[in-house]
């Protein structure tokens, strides 16, 4: 393994590899939630495959946090023993599974930025964050033709279909601008060659969304408000549950061997 | 074993046969396969039906109780583990059906016969996941007595049965392993209480776990015509002996107590005595009455009915762009 870049701040570092560790981690649990209820035995195979990629990025991610701030904590002491303000995934992920299409749209929503992303983070400086990019990114893109071709599918399929995923859309899209929004990490992340600037995804985010809307024949909402907060650890109610559920064991039995 | 209690009926003498049937008992006889276009009794491919869809049932359903734990599972890596072998357990669903629709019949007419009670899946996923120990007895009990089933199956004489059987006893046999890892952990390494998790779920799925190879030889009507085609190669007391052998010393290096007290090996046999489980409790479940059977019904067939959207809009797309194609086709010439 490469050595840590030494011109970053570590803090900021680790601060940024938990962002991108605690997107996969959460989306990844959410995603598990349908485990045997999915409309179709295809799909509970689709999804439990999208789940089983987004925990081991979580494990690759978490894992070099953990080396970085070098306390000694592993992806597990991470992903387990931190409460919800500690947590900086983007608002959108912790989102409530709803029907079907709203989990569709949300992992379109995210894989479209988290293609960019990846695209972007196979040139960074850091040897360690540009091998754990190559390797998401093949998973990544598959991840992306499947929710893109579905949202596709459903949105120009039957009039229900396409309300339900219009309303999906309408309901999500408050949540993306968070996703595209630098602060101080991310700028600290730029300048240390890193990762790309968060701005310089949207360009490419919005062509491959006004495409694929395009052709599900989904019109992008009209609102302008933008939720944010997760990447700072300020979330929604959401979020605290998913934790008393992934945390349970480690919390109710301190100290057990799994 | 997924599947239990496969109706069929009594097998005939070889004078009552007609001469297709004696041609085809003797090709069975032979140990040559059957394959989905040629020609068998009906009663064979009614028998393979609901062995098939049964067993795949039961993959499906399967996927509920462990799935009850991935959110819960207590690191990263178990939570994968435990996300590969359900995503296995669907692809063995997927397999399944498709061997059965080899046999004429839809995946969709057999879910809505699972749907409407029509037919069974296996009793033990009628039982509840309360622990993370239960995660890993699942995988060592009844993943083992899935397998000790599985393994004669690949030798089932219906091509397409045998074959995806080979498939399933690899990953099952991995399963397996995953299950007693688990347990090793937790027995071996754990705190008390985690050793009293796994002792509380071996007291709760010994016996549900017996109950897999189905009721004992004397009562097991359906059993003589499924081996009579080789449908089925061993019988459920033989299978259930051999993992009752197996299981007793894996049980004991976990420190675990089976719970049972006739326990005890005979000499005479080379096997360990053991109690019958509980029939009454088996028919009770088989019947419906199982700690959670309501719930898993209810689950897949409301994945279903909330599900019918989803595949109405897929449907409609796909024939749009169908109409598209042939209209473009049309412009074309």
């Amino acid at each position: 393994m490469a050595t840590a870049t030494p011109a970053v701040d570590q803090a900021a570092f680790f601060e940024w590899l938990c962002r991108m560790g605690d997107n996969c981690l959460i989306l990844g649990h959410r995603v598990s939630e349908w485990c045997g209820h999915s409309p179709v035995l295809e799909e509970d195979i689709a999804l439990a495959n999208t789940a089983l990629d987004l925990i081991g990025q979580t494990q690759l991610w978490l894992g070099l946090a953990g080396d970085v701030e070098g306390k000694g904590r592993s992806a597990d002491a991470l992903a387990y023993l931190r409460d919800a303000a500690q947590f900086r995934n983007a608002l959108l992920v912790e989102r409530p599974n709803g029907d079907f299409g709203n989990t569709l749209m949300r992992q379109f929503l995210f894989d479209a930025w988290h293609m960019e992303m990846l695209r972007a983070l196979q040139g960074s400086t850091d040897a360690r964050v540009a091998e754990i990019a190559a390797k998401a990114a093949k998973e990544v893109a598959y991840h992306l033709e499947r929710s893109a071709d579905l949202v596709i599918r459903l949105g120009d399929g039957t009039e229900e279909s396409h309300a339900r995923m219009q309303k999906a859309l309408d309901t999500l899209w408050p949540y993306t601008g968070e996703l595209f929004q630098s602060d101080a990490v991310d700028q600290a992340m730029v300048a240390a060659g890193i990762a790309p600037k968060l701005e310089d995804l949207k360009a490419a985010w919005d062509r491959s969304i006004a495409e694929v809307l395009a052709e599900a024949t989904l019109s992008v909402p009209g609102t302008s408000f933008q939720h944010k907060g997760g990447k700072t650890g300020r979330h929604t109610e959401a979020l605290g549950f998913i934790l008393a559920d992934m945390q349970f064991l480690q919390r109710a039995y301190p100290g057990g061997t799994w | 074993m997924y599947a239990q209690m496969v109706k069929a009926e009594g097998a005939k003498a070889r004078e009552e046969m007609s001469p297709e049937e004696r041609a085809f008992q003797d090709r069975i006889d032979r140990g040559e396969k059957i394959e989905p276009k040629e020609w068998m009794p009906e009663g064979y491919r009614k028998t393979l039906i609901r062995q098939i869809g049964q067993h795949a049932h039961s993959e499906i359903v399967g996927q509920l109780p462990e799935g009850n734990w991935i959110t819960r599972a207590p690191t990263l890596e178990r939570k994968a583990i435990l996300l590969a072998k359900v995503q296995d357990e669907a692809g063995h669903g997927l397999y399944l059906y498709s061997a059965a629709e080899s046999l004429g019949v839809s995946r969709d007419e057999l879910l809505a016969l699972l749907h409407n009670g029509k037919m069974k899946y296996s009793s033990i996923f009628n039982y509840p996941t309360l622990n993370w120990a239960d995660i890993g007895t699942v995988g060592w009990l009844v993943d083992g007595a899935a397998i000790m089933n599985q393994v004669q199956l690949q030798k089932t004489s219906y091509g397409p049965y045998s074959r995806a059987m080979i498939r399933i006893c690899k990953e099952e046999s991995f399963h397996q392993r995953q299950g007693y890892d688990i347990l090793l952990k937790m027995c071996l390494q754990g705190t008390p209480e985690q050793k009293e998790m796994a002792q509380d779920a071996m007291n709760r799925f010994w016996y549900p776990a017996l109950m897999m190879f189905g009721p004992s030889d004397k009562d097991s009507v359906h059993s003589a015509q499924s081996m009579q085609w080789k449908i089925k190669i061993n019988t459920n007391d033989e299978l259930r002996q051999k993992f009752v052998d197996q299981t007793v010393p894996q049980a004991k290096y976990l420190g675990l107590t089976i719970p049972d007290e006739n326990l005890k090996w005979n000499e005479e046999k080379g096997g360990y005595d053991f109690s019958e489980p509980n029939w009454d409790e088996f028919f009770d479940v088989i019947n419906g009455n199982g700690p959670c059977n309501v719930e898993r019904l209810e689950a897949r067939v409301t994945a279903w009915e909330d599900g019918a959207w989803f595949r109405d809009g897929l449907m409609a797309h796909a024939e749009k762009q169908a109409s598209r194609r042939a209209a473009a086709r049309i412009a074309a010439e």
